[in-house]
C-alpha cells in the first residue's frame, strides 16, 4: 500500500489582505486567522491592511498569564475561558509555545488543555510559535492581538511561553499581568529574588488541591509584605491560589483581575501602561529592522570585521563605524 | 465569502508575498470520535515537527466540528487525523460536511491509522484529499504534504 492523493482538489484564491479588512472588524473566523498568518509571515502586502486595523484598536484589556512550564498556564486559560464566556465575554487567546531552534518546527499542545474552549463560539484561541524570538513572547504577537482587538475581542489574554526567572517581555504587552507559580518548586528565598515575580499584578498559585500550595502562597505573600515593588501604586497585587482541576477560586481569581483592570481605569496607571506598551513596540519593530537590514548585508561590514579581527578595531569602534556614528563614542 | 476581486489583484497581492519568509507550514493533528490511542499521531507530530512544521495537537475525543472550528482559528494548511477505531467513513464524512459547511474546504484533509483499501474510495468522496497507510516511510509523510502545499500555492 503506498499514499493516495486525490488530485481533483480545486485551487483556492488569494485574497488581497485589504479586502479582509471589513471581514476581520465584522468577525469573521476565517478572516481573522488569515489576517493573523499573514502577520505572522510578514507578508508586504499584508502591511497596509494591517494599519488600517491598528485604526481600530485600544478597546481590549488585555492580560497577559505567565509562568514556569508546567506551572498550568493553558489549563488555567481553559478555566478563565469558561468563566469569562458565561459572563458574556468574546475572548481572545493567543497562546505561544517555542520553536525547535534546529528545524523551525514547533509542537503547539496548548489546546489540548483547552478541551472547553474548543467549541465555544465566544473564544478564539489561537498558538503561536516563537520562531526565534526570546522574551517569552512571539515577534508578531502584538499584531495578532490587534487583529483581535479589532475584531471586538475583550478580554485578550496572551498565554507566554514556559518562562524562567527572566523572561518578563510581557509586561510591556500586557495590562494586567498575572504569574502562575507552581507549588513545591522553591523556598522563600526564590520569592525575594528579582525578575519575573516582580511583574505580578496578581500572583497565582496552581493546584491548590496539592498540599504544598500553601507554602508557596506564603512564600509569596512574604515577599508582598516587604513593600509594593512599584513606589507609585496603590495597587496592592493579591496573592490567590487556584486549582483549574476542581475549580476552586477560578471565580476569585477572575474578579482580581478584574479589580485590576478597573483600578488602571481609575488611575493614571491605564496610561502610563498604554505608553510602555506603545514605547515597547515600536522600539521592538526598530530593533527588529535593524537586525534585518544588518542580516542583508551592510557596505563595509567585511573590512570592520577584518579590522576587529586583526585587532586594528575594537568591536564597539567597529559597530560605531558601520552606523555612521563614529563621533559618538562615548568615554569608555 | 467576497468574490469581487479580479484576478489581477490576487497576482499582484502574491508577487509581495514572496519576498518573506518561506511559508511555515501549520497542521492540526487530531483524534476523533471514541478512540483512545494517540501514540501514532504523536509520532507523526514529532516527524512533522523535525520537518520545520508547526503542528497543533488537539488531545483526544473530539467531535470533527471542534476540530475544523480549531482548524480554521489556528489557519492550518493540512488538518491529519489518525483514527483506529473503525469508524472512519462517519467520522470523515461528518468531518467534511463541517469543513464546507464552514466554508473552510481550503484546509487538506490527511487520513491515517487503521484504513482498509476498500474505504479508500468513499473516504475520497467524503473530502478526504491524503490516505497515509500504517507503513508508510516518515519522509513520504513529509514530502507528500510539503508538495501539497506548494502545488496549493500562497492563500
Amino acid at each position: 500500500m503506498t499514499i493516495v492523493t486525490r488530485s481533483n482538489k480545486p485551487r483556492p484564491v488569494y485574497r488581497p489582505s485589504m479586502d479582509l479588512v471589513p471581514e476581520v472588524l465584522a468577525g469573521n473566523t476565517l478572516s481573522i486567522s488569515r489576517m493573523i498568518s499573514r502577520a505572522e509571515a510578514g507578508y508586504a502586502e499584508a502591511s497596509d491592511a494591517l494599519a488600517e486595523i491598528y485604526k481600530h484598536t485600544g478597546k481590549a484589556h488585555i492580560i497577559g498569564i505567565t509562568g514556569v512550564p508546567g506551572a498550568g498556564k493553558s489549563t488555567l486559560v481553559s478555566s478563565l475561558i469558561k468563566a469569562l464566556t458565561a459572563d458574556g465575554h468574546k475572548v481572545g487567546v493567543i497562546a505561544i509555545d517555542p520553536s525547535s531552534p534546529f528545524s523551525g518546527g514547533a509542537i503547539l499542545g496548548d489546546r489540548v488543555r483547552m478541551n472547553d474552549a474548543a467549541e465555544a463560539t465566544r473564544a478564539f484561541v489561537r498558538s503561536m510559535a516563537t520562531r526565534g524570538h526570546l522574551g517569552g513572547l512571539a515577534r508578531s504577537t502584538f499584531q495578532a492581538v490587534d487583529v483581535l482587538d479589532a475584531a471586538g475581542y475583550s478580554p485578550i489574554i496572551i498565554e507566554t511561553v514556559g518562562v524562567g526567572q527572566d523572561e518578563v517581555e510581557i509586561v510591556t504587552a500586557a495590562h494586567t499581568v498575572v504569574v502562575l507559580s507552581a507549588p513545591g518548586l522553591g523556598d522563600d528565598i526564590q520569592a525575594i529574588k528579582a525578575g519575573i515575580l516582580e511583574i505580578a499584578d496578581v500572583h497565582a498559585v496552581s493546584k491548590a488541591d496539592k498540599p504544598e500550595a500553601a507554602a508557596t502562597v506564603s512564600a509569596l505573600q512574604g515577599m508582598m509584605a516587604l513593600g509594593p515593588v512599584r513606589d507609585n501604586s496603590a495597587w496592592n497585587t493579591p496573592v490567590l491560589s487556584v486549582s483549574s482541576y476542581s475549580g476552586e477560586r477560578i471565580q476569585d481569581l477572575k474578579d482580581a483581575i478584574d479589580r485590576h483592570w478597573e483600578h488602571l481605569k481609575e488611575s493614571q496607571e491605564l496610561a502610563e501602561r498604554q505608553h510602555n506598551i506603545c514605547r515597547a513596540r515600536v522600539l521592538g519593530t526598530a530593533k527588529h529592522l535593524f537586525q534585518q537590514k544588518f542580516d542583508q548585508g551592510i557596505d563595509g561590514f567585511d573590512e570592520q570585521l577584518q579590522a576587529v579581527m586583526h585587532r586594528n578595531a575594537d568591536p564597539s569602534v567597529a559597530a560605531l563605524a558601520l552606523l555612521g556614528w563614529e563621533n559618538e563614542r562615548q568615554g569608555q | 465569502m467576497n468574490m469581487n476581486m479580479t484576478t489581477k489583484d490576487g497576482e499582484a497581492a502574491i508577487a509581495k508575498t514572496e519576498a518573506a519568509t518561506p511559508p511555515t507550514i501549520r497542521v492540526l493533528v487530531a483524534k476523533l470520535g471514541l478512540d483512545g490511542h494517540d501514540r501514532g499521531a504523536k509520532v507523526v507530530a514529532r516527524i512533522l515537527r523535525d520537518a520545520g512544521m508547526e503542528v497543533i495537537y488537539t488531545g483526544l475525543y473530539k467531535t470533527p466540528l471542534q476540530v475544523v472550528n480549531a482548524a480554521i482559528q489556528e489557519d492550518v494548511d493540512v488538518i491529519g487525523v489518525s483514527l483506529l477505531s473503525g469508524s472512519h467513513v462517519p467520522l470523515f464524512r461528518e468531518l467534511g460536511r463541517c469543513i464546507r459547511e464552514q466554508n473552510a474546504d481550503h484546509i487538506a484533509i490527511v487520513a491515517g491509522g487503521v484504513i482498509p483499501e476498500q474505504d479508500y474510495a468513499s473516504l475520497m468522496d467524503c473530502g478526504v484529499d491524503v490516505i497515509i497507510p500504517q507503513e508508510a516511510r516518515a519522509d513520504l509523510i513529509v514530502s507528500t504534504i510539503r508538495d501539497m502545499i506548494a502545488a496549493r500555492g500562497r492563500i
